[in-house]
């Protein structure tokens, strides 16, 4: 089957590959692009491991084709520090141990960075609902939601 | 050791620095078990059975060969390129045998064939055009029914010296413990309650579908990389299976997302071996969700009776269980441990409790988190809630009254040390929790929890750089944080900062044996090699001092980082700090190393109390866990953190235990709900902040103090939201998950 030729935008840094068509949008982050951050954990749109955003949508990457890529704006857990100052949602995911394993950490952040941007004040219960679609096996998610909280608090100060 | 001996002031152990591979997980760049990528690498895929059982009459793989994009496909019938050692027995043929199957599919989910080829949806794609020829076999997937005459035999001669004659061939263990005479205690019971209760099987549901990255070459050397909380039992198995000798083989543990006793043992890694031996190239397989609950380990499913006498006064009388346990087409479903975990709590005069391995046509069971523990206690803390209920006691304390303490004779026949059941009960009664108001439609549960936790094979490594910072190895995949509780440890020996210490998971080349990471034994038993191996740099470092003073070694001690004179008839020097020392070490004597190994067997066991507030939807059958208290002992909590997340974890997973998570399987025997869709784990918003107290009662057996906390965490749950359930829905609960159709059946009956 023939390849498509595609070119787009992640975090910041325009990119072309080669693709098949039935290849995910992760799939082609992951293996095409060397961007291994966003996770595969059930491909098929549940877990929340491989949230990127698509044109500041939030999307799970394992659901985009890589082909619907063209000409779009990607941005993954790669990009969410700038340079060696980490985003705030990254300092208090670590400071408040918010992850054990890690392998739902880059979805989560994700997804709590797009949250953050649009709700700046959320309150428990809106950061639980918007955190619902991406599982965490091992916290029970109390320190992840006091991290985002945190973050969210620091972020309106320095605003 | 002496308990007034052990240290109990700390200047590193009980804070809570940040962990050391926090930097890499919040940017992406921690590399897991698929994010490894090699040159020339191939993709490998398994060809699974869709059938509960059936015979392989023949796998015709002329037409996968033919594609050439496909460079190598093995089965256990390819004799002619021997993929797998032949002549294999006990576990390793049981292993062997689960992780490609022989002449029999013993489950959905049961590898067949595998291809290696040169992208993944090549090697997905030639998957279709391998032909296999099944004859379908009449199959068993409920526990009880699998031990009922007639019932379909998964495999004559299964069974081993402990079952009793007359039992079917499906029932493979049998265990059988207690003291006393449990009828006499009946008798002298004001009431006596007997009940049966069932558990399905759950998944460990670990985010991160296994993976693995094999090259292995004729010469019989290779390399692995692989997500798994043990490579060195990695390393053994795939060398024992591939025929090849176990130091030839190279495996690194990536980091690990995830695991909860499911990645304690081999599935892909060796199939990727043989498909790298094949093909002579690099081959990587991951696992997709599907594959991960077909044919990965969940846990053992559970029919259940417990009877307990109780007189009026709470005093317990006599408890006695039968525990049947499913682990799938293999032996290995933790009978022995359910039952002897069931009445630990307890300090009982008569006791009696059997337990049952059985197999049916699922996935071989592993491990879970206190295998067997969490099914247990709901059977035996639902009853004893009821006896409460219905002499009208208060629960917290008829458990304080029966409570097993230091020198109790274990249901299961040790007498315990020191141990902290008492405190946690004590701490639960006084935690608001305890006494704050219900809402209608709200009920309160609560339930004690036991695990006996391990010790393990461990080997450590200490080596100390010229700028006087620390390389510490250990073997132990970190799956929770321990790197951070490791470096604590360290840094509490030798003095220096915390940040100072860079910890690392060895691979199998650098390092003796270490078990896996399982029984809660990372911190306890890498954490006291880690204590050891760094007394033994100190004890170098000293040496140094003493030679560069010119006194005996053992007038010199080491106090705060630095060297000093161990009196004053030592001499009077200033203190010598480690930097100093490791500065000159070229010059004095060469590196400083610490090393520690052992098998340490006081690991200590463990005891928590949960309080849980739930809330059952009288209209749709719906729960919700509206408030929870984790209550447990830690010994003593290296970093206080994330021994909370392990509460807090323990009790999520246990809630989706309780209320939502089961394999459903159909008439056919197929897994009708292998995806996260229909099996569903807890979400952020189905739970409500979990708060924990940590009890700290020392254990005698480690030179801090510390005990596991990994795994008694989900003992306590099932029970206690079961009894929460009960109550709030005033109708006693007997089958998990208490999902909306059983609740609202239950309604509608009585359980």
């Amino acid at each position: 089957m023939s390849k498509i030729h595609v070119t787009t935008t992640v975090n910041g840094d325009e990119m072309e590959f080669l693709c098949d068509p039935r290849e995910t949008l992760l799939d082609v982050l992951r293996d095409r692009l060397n961007l291994t951050g966003a996770k595969e954990g059930c491909g098929t749109g549940d877990c929340g491991a491989c949230s990127v955003t698509m044109n500041g949508r939030l999307v799970c990457s394992c659901l985009v084709l890589g082909a619907e890529a063209e000409g779009a704006e990607i941005a993954t857990v790669e990009g969410i520090a700038q340079g060696d100052r980490l985003h705030p949602l990254q300092r208090k995911f670590i400071e408040h141990a918010a992850l054990q394993c890690g392998i739902c950490t880059p979805g989560i952040l994700v997804a709590a960075k797009a949250l953050l941007e649009k709700h700046p004040d959320p309150t428990e219960e809106q950061v639980r609902f918007w955190l619902a679609g991406n599982l965490c096996r091992c916290t029970g998610y109390d320190k992840i939601i006091r991290a985002v909280m945190d973050a969210a608090a620091e972020m309106r100060e320095a605003a | 050791m002496a308990l007034d001996d052990r240290k109990s002031q700390f200047l590193y152990v009980g804070t809570t620095p940040d962990r050391p591979d926090g930097l890499d997980k919040v940017t992406g760049r921690a590399k897991f078990g698929a994010d490894a990528y090699a040159p020339g690498m191939l993709h490998g895929a398994i060809l699974r059975s869709p059938h509960a059982h059936a015979r392989i009459k023949r796998i015709d793989t002329s037409r996968a060969e033919a594609l050439k994009d496909v460079k190598a496909i093995v089965t256990r019938a390819d004799f002619a390129d021997v993929p797998f050692a032949p002549g294999l027995e006990g576990e390793f043929w049981n292993v062997l045998e689960n992780v490609m199957a022989g002449d029999t599919a013993l489950y959905d989910g049961h590898a067949i064939a595998a291809v290696a080829a040169t992208s993944a949806l090549a090697a997905r794609d030639a998957l279709k055009l391998i032909d296999v020829r099944y004859e379908e076999l009449p199959h068993v997937t409920d526990v009880d029914e699998a031990m009922k005459e007639g019932a379909p035999v998964i495999r004559e001669g299964a069974a081993d010296y402990s079952v009793p004659e007359g039992m079917h061939p499906n029932v493979v263990r049998y265990h059988e413990s207690g003291h006393g005479d449990v009828e006499a205690g009946f008798a002298e019971a004001d009431l006596v309650i007997e009940d049966h209760f069932v558990t399905e099987a759950t998944h460990q549901g670990y985010i991160e579908p296994h993976a693995c990255l094999a090259t292995l070459g004729g010469d019989g050397k290779g390399e692995l990389w692989c997500c798994t909380q043990g490579h060195w039992i990695v390393q053994k198995t795939c060398a024992a299976l591939l025929g090849i000798e176990t130091s030839q083989l190279r495996v690194t543990a990536s980091e690990i997302g995830g695991g909860f006793g499911g990645k304690t043992t081999v599935f892909i890694e060796p199939v990727a071996l043989a498909l790298s031996r094949k093909a002579n190239r690099p081959v990587k397989i991951v696992m997709s969700r599907n594959e991960v609950f077909r044919a990965t380990g969940p846990t053992a499913s559970a029919s259940m009776d417990v009877k307990i006498g109780m007189k009026k006064d709470g005093t317990i009388t006599a408890a006695e269980g039968v525990f049947r346990l499913q682990g799938g087409a293999f032996p290995g479903a933790p009978g022995d441990m359910t039952a002897m975990c069931a009445f630990a709590p307890y300090n009982l005069t008569n006791v009696r409790q059997v337990g049952y391995d059985v197999m049916t046509n699922r996935p071989k069971q592993a491990a879970y988190r206190a295998p067997g523990s969490p099914m247990a206690a709901f059977a035996t803390e639902s009853v004893i809630d009821e006896l409460c209920k219905q002499l009208g006691l208060d629960p917290i304390e008829v458990r304080l009254k029966n409570a097993s303490h230091e020198g109790t004779k274990a249901s299961y026949g040790p007498r315990f040390e020191r141990i902290g059941l008492v405190e946690t009960l004590e701490a639960a009664k006084a935690h608001p929790h305890y006494s704050a108001p219900l809402k209608p439609g709200q009920g309160r549960g609560i339930s004690c929890g036991f695990w006996f936790n391990h010790g393990g094979e461990t080997s450590v490594s200490l080596s100390l750089s010229e700028d006087g910072t620390v390389q510490l190895a250990v073997g132990t995949p970190d799956i929770g944080g321990s790197r951070a509780s490791m470096a604590l440890m360290a840094a509490e020996v030798l003095g220096v900062p915390y940040e100072n210490i860079r910890v690392t998971i060895a691979d199998t080349a650098t390092l003796g044996y270490n078990d896996v990471s399982h029984g809660s034994r990372v911190t306890y038993a890498s954490g006291l090699a880690t204590i050891k191996a760094a007394e033994d740099a100190v004890q170098r470092l000293c040496a140094r001092a003493a030679a560069k003073w010119g006194i005996p070694e053992d007038a010199v001690k080491w106090e705060n980082g630095c060297a000093v004179p161990s009196g004053p008839n030592a001499g009077e020097f200033d203190p010598l700090p480690l930097a100093e020392i490791t500065a000159t070490m070229g010059q004095t004597g060469g590196p400083i190393s610490g090393h520690y190994e052992a098998t340490p067997e006081g690991a200590g066991v463990s005891f928590a109390t949960h309080i849980v507030d739930a809330e059952v939807d009288r209209e749709t059958g719906k729960t919700k866990v509206v408030r929870y208290t984790v209550v447990q002992d830690a010994g003593k909590a290296i970093h206080p953190t994330y021994v909370e997340g392990q509460f807090q974890g323990g009790a999520a997973q246990g809630i989706g235990w309780a209320l939502n998570e089961e394999y459903i399987y159909n008439d056919s025997g197929r897994l009708e709900n292998p995806l996260f869709l229909d099996y569903r784990i807890p979400v952020a918003s189905d739970l409500p902040m979990i708060d924990t107290v940590i009890v700290e009662v020392p254990n005698p057996g480690h030179p801090y103090g510390v005990r596991g906390v990994g795994e008694t965490s989900i003992c306590p749950p099932l029970a206690a939201i079961a009894n929460a359930v009960s109550a709030a829905a005033e109708v006693r609960m007997r089958r998990l998950p208490m999902s909306p159709p059983r609740v609202l059946s239950a309604l509608k009956s009585d359980g």
